[in-house]
């Protein structure tokens, strides 16, 4: 699955984009951003505080406990700050 | 009734007048319209705001708009409705956001406009970037955003 990132998660990872294939414990978006956060010292800067983080599945608000299979696209970022 | 919509995203600055008559043109059941628009502050408490950067999630920042505003057309008996959302980096004095609400009698207008920007402001996958003497910052969320996002769920 394609995951992105954006605003200071895009900052701390170092990249907007990427394909990523979890291991099949993975199954929600909380797992998920914990096994990214494994992967290395960007990664866990990125999702040190995971309550903050918010998250899209195929372009609409998903909350934490959402299930990832079937996911085409996942996005991490900030509490939005537009308008 | 009929309603019509835009919602566009852009780099480039907005034109109030030209985007109300867009709306207007043409129609004789548009009794009212109320427009809204953001525009950046040079100041944020004692700091001087030298620009804004905003970022977006391209697809999913007009998909999320357009939820909205499908939301807004539903509870109120709008007529027509624009949105637009500038990106990039932004100078205090200029445009960010543009809210229109057309209806046949304003109080749907004040009140779909209001709601919209409650909403686009909490949900809507937009990030601020502030310039200041002390560097460039992401804008932190307000909590306030949140509680009034909350005020349209109660009655």
């Amino acid at each position: 699955m394609k995951v992105k990132y954006f605003a200071w998660v895009r900052e701390r990872v170092g990249k907007s984009e990427e394909t990523v294939e979890p291991p099949a414990s993975v199954r929600t978006v909380d797992d998920l951003i914990r096994w990214l956060a494994g992967r290395g010292e960007t990664y866990a800067h990125a999702f040190e505080t995971p309550r903050v983080i918010r998250a899209a599945i195929d372009h609409a608000h998903v909350k934490s406990d959402t299930m990832i299979a079937g996911a085409r696209e996942i996005a991490f970022f900030p509490p939005m700050t537009g308008g | 009734m009929t309603a019509a919509v835009t919602i566009r995203i852009q780099q480039a600055d907005f034109d109030i007048a030209q985007e109300i008559s867009a709306l207007t043109q043409g129609r004789t059941d548009i009794g009212a319209v109320v427009s809204f628009s953001g525009i950046c502050r040079g100041r944020e408490g004692s700091e001087t705001i030298a620009a804004l950067t905003l970022e977006h999630y391209p697809g999913m920042a007009e998909a999320e708009i357009a939820r909205h505003a499908e939301t807004a057309m539903s509870r109120w008996p709008l007529t027509g409705l624009t949105v637009v959302h500038r990106v990039g980096r932004i100078v205090p004095g200029e445009n960010i956001v543009l809210v229109l609400t057309a209806s046949q009698h304003r109080q749907a207008a004040f009140q779909a406009g209001e709601f919209l920007m409650d909403y686009l402001k909490a949900n809507a996958p937009f990030w601020k970037r502030e310039e200041s003497a002390a560097g460039t910052n992401w804008v932190d969320a307000h909590h306030g955003d949140d509680a009034a996002t909350a005020r349209w769920t109660k009655s």
